[in-house]
């Protein structure tokens, strides 16, 4: 099987991970528009080449980012999320509340 | 005629030619330029010329006709959807089927024989009945079976009520068919060209150029071509090709794994398949049984093949038919499948002007070559998408108005 290099966990079966998608910046919420919005969820760039996504190891909900090859299949580097986002981020305007 | 035959097999003169006319260079411009020289694109481009008289076009495609998913995918033909948008469409798409080597002149190999879906659980019941109600509405044979109807649909189906997944109920559809998926576009190419629409095989499109709003240009590996109208039918690389116009897709492409076996007497007539065990099944008309399952677990533009994929595929399938186990497969191979966020395909009008889309085409593609090909015909010929494709426009993801299509075969992302 093939073999995912986990940051945490070091070398285990790919099918232990769940991929989540690439990694992408979230726009404000209450700064962004619908049409902005409706891009950020709903469109990919579906890149032939090399991507960086978030993949998690589910027995241990680990998070991390890998970069990937899509057109040959390889695993270039994982490395922990908190390599990438160094600080907290708050959003404006939350005080509305559920 | 076996005296025919005879005279045809003794003879000196092979009286049958090539079907398509060798590659010609390009003229300097077309009313139409097709990138994909799959099902849909050669379909497009004949019912172009038969349907609206439009026969100045040109169908790119990077390697031979049919080569990519138009020859890859399980050669299934239904329309037992779940929205009546999308029942209403495949149904228009099984009914041009059923004329299809009659109309165009060349054996499809197509052979109704119905489809049985299976349900293990109360949940998938429940959606059976819906998709039954909503296929008679629009006019499908569709209807509930229970388990004693069952067995008489496909007497070698284990019914073994302590199975792991037991088989509680069916959804039975008349309608459901298969065909030789390669000679659909080889039939669709060879009248084309007969009408004058040029093919040019191993001809990748490399750019396209994008001039106020406008596609002015294609660039291809053997120079530059230019058309009135440009339409991308590139199942599995719709977003590469979109975005050399500058146009994002909701598509993410997975690999869908598929299989043949050995081939063996004719046992299974209906195609079966169950969404519980991510299985379908059905039986060529070699006698293989051909076999595949939901797409790959992440993104992927290789063709590769993996063992656990294949191992989870015959496991479910030995718990349809136990008595299986002893079949060798013979060969395995993937497709490209573009999944959108509602497993329906995106088609009809992109943000530029003169570019055409069809796309999106996940696992529903080969089911619906006649009725893409014969209505992005209509969209180019008067340069607006008909109501029928008005569901499955690129703006429904502006509007948040998608059209949710749980009938689709890997709907389980």
């Amino acid at each position: 099987m093939k073999i995912m290099p986990c940051p945490l966990n070091g070398p285990r079966n790919i099918s232990e991970f769940a991929c989540s998608g690439e990694v992408a910046e979230m726009p404000e919420p209450n700064r962004t528009g619908d049409e902005d919005w409706a891009d950020f969820i709903w469109m990919s760039n579906n890149t032939a080449g090399v991507v960086r996504e978030w993949w998690c190891h589910v027995p241990t909900n680990y998070w991390f980012i890998a970069e990937r090859d899509t057109v040959t299949d390889e695993i270039l580097k994982t490395y922990p999320a908190g390599k990438v986002f160094t600080a907290r981020r708050d959003f404006q305007g939350r005080d509305e509340g559920p | 005629m076996p005296w025919g035959l005879l005279k045809y097999g003794l003879g000196r003169r092979y009286p049958a030619g090539p079907d398509f006319p060798a590659r010609p260079e390009f003229k300097p411009r077309y009313d139409v330029v097709i990138i994909g020289g799959g099902g849909h694109g050669l379909a497009t481009a004949y019912y172009l010329a038969k349907d609206w008289g439009i026969t100045n076009v040109c169908v790119l495609e990077k390697g031979y006709l049919a080569g990519g998913n138009t020859g890859r995918n399980t050669a299934v033909i239904r329309s037992n959807y779940i929205t009546p948008e999308s029942v209403r469409f495949y149904k228009e798409s099984v009914d041009l089927f059923n004329d299809l080597s009659g109309e165009l002149g060349y054996n499809i190999l197509y052979s109704q024989r119905g489809q049985l879906t299976l349900a293990h659980s109360d949940a998938t019941i429940r959606t059976f009945r819906m998709r039954a109600e909503v296929g008679k509405l629009v006019g499908t044979r569709i209807e509930m079976v229970d388990r004693r109807q069952i067995r008489e649909i496909v007497p070698c189906l284990d019914m073994d009520e302590n199975a792991r997944q037991p088989i509680l109920a069916g959804l039975w559809h008349r309608d459901g068919a298969t065909g030789r998926h390669d000679a659909v576009a080889w039939g669709y190419a060879a009248r084309a060209a007969e009408y004058g629409v040029e093919l040019h095989q191993r001809t990748e499109v490399t750019g396209l150029e994008v001039e106020r709003g406008r596609i002015a240009a294609v660039e291809t590996n053997r120079g530059r071509v230019r058309g009135g109208h440009v339409i991308q039918a590139v199942a599995g690389m719709s977003s590469v090709v979109a975005a050399m116009a500058g146009i994002r897709l909701p598509i993410r492409s997975y690999p869908l794994q598929a299989m043949v076996t050995q081939p063996v007497k004719p046992f299974l007539d209906p195609l079966v398949s169950s969404s519980g065990l991510h299985t379908y099944v059905s039986q060529s008309s070699r006698g293989e049984l051909v076999i595949g399952g939901g797409s790959d677990p992440y993104e992927l533009y290789s063709t590769r093949s993996t063992l656990e994929l294949k191992e989870s595929l015959i496991a479910h399938t030995l718990e349809l038919f136990p008595f299986l186990a002893n079949l060798r497969l013979m060969r395995q191979w993937a497709g490209i499948t573009d999944m959108t966020p509602d497993y329906s395909p995106i088609m009809g009008e992109s943000p530029v002007r003169n570019y055409w889309l069809d796309a999106g085409w996940g696992t529903w593609g080969f089911k619906a070559t006649p009725v893409s090909g014969k209505r992005m015909a209509e969209t180019i010929a008067r340069e607006k998408a008909p109501e029928i494709l008005h569901p499955f426009r690129l703006d429904r993801f502006k509007t948040f108005d998608l059209a949710n299509e749980m009938g689709a075969t890997a709907a389980s992302h």
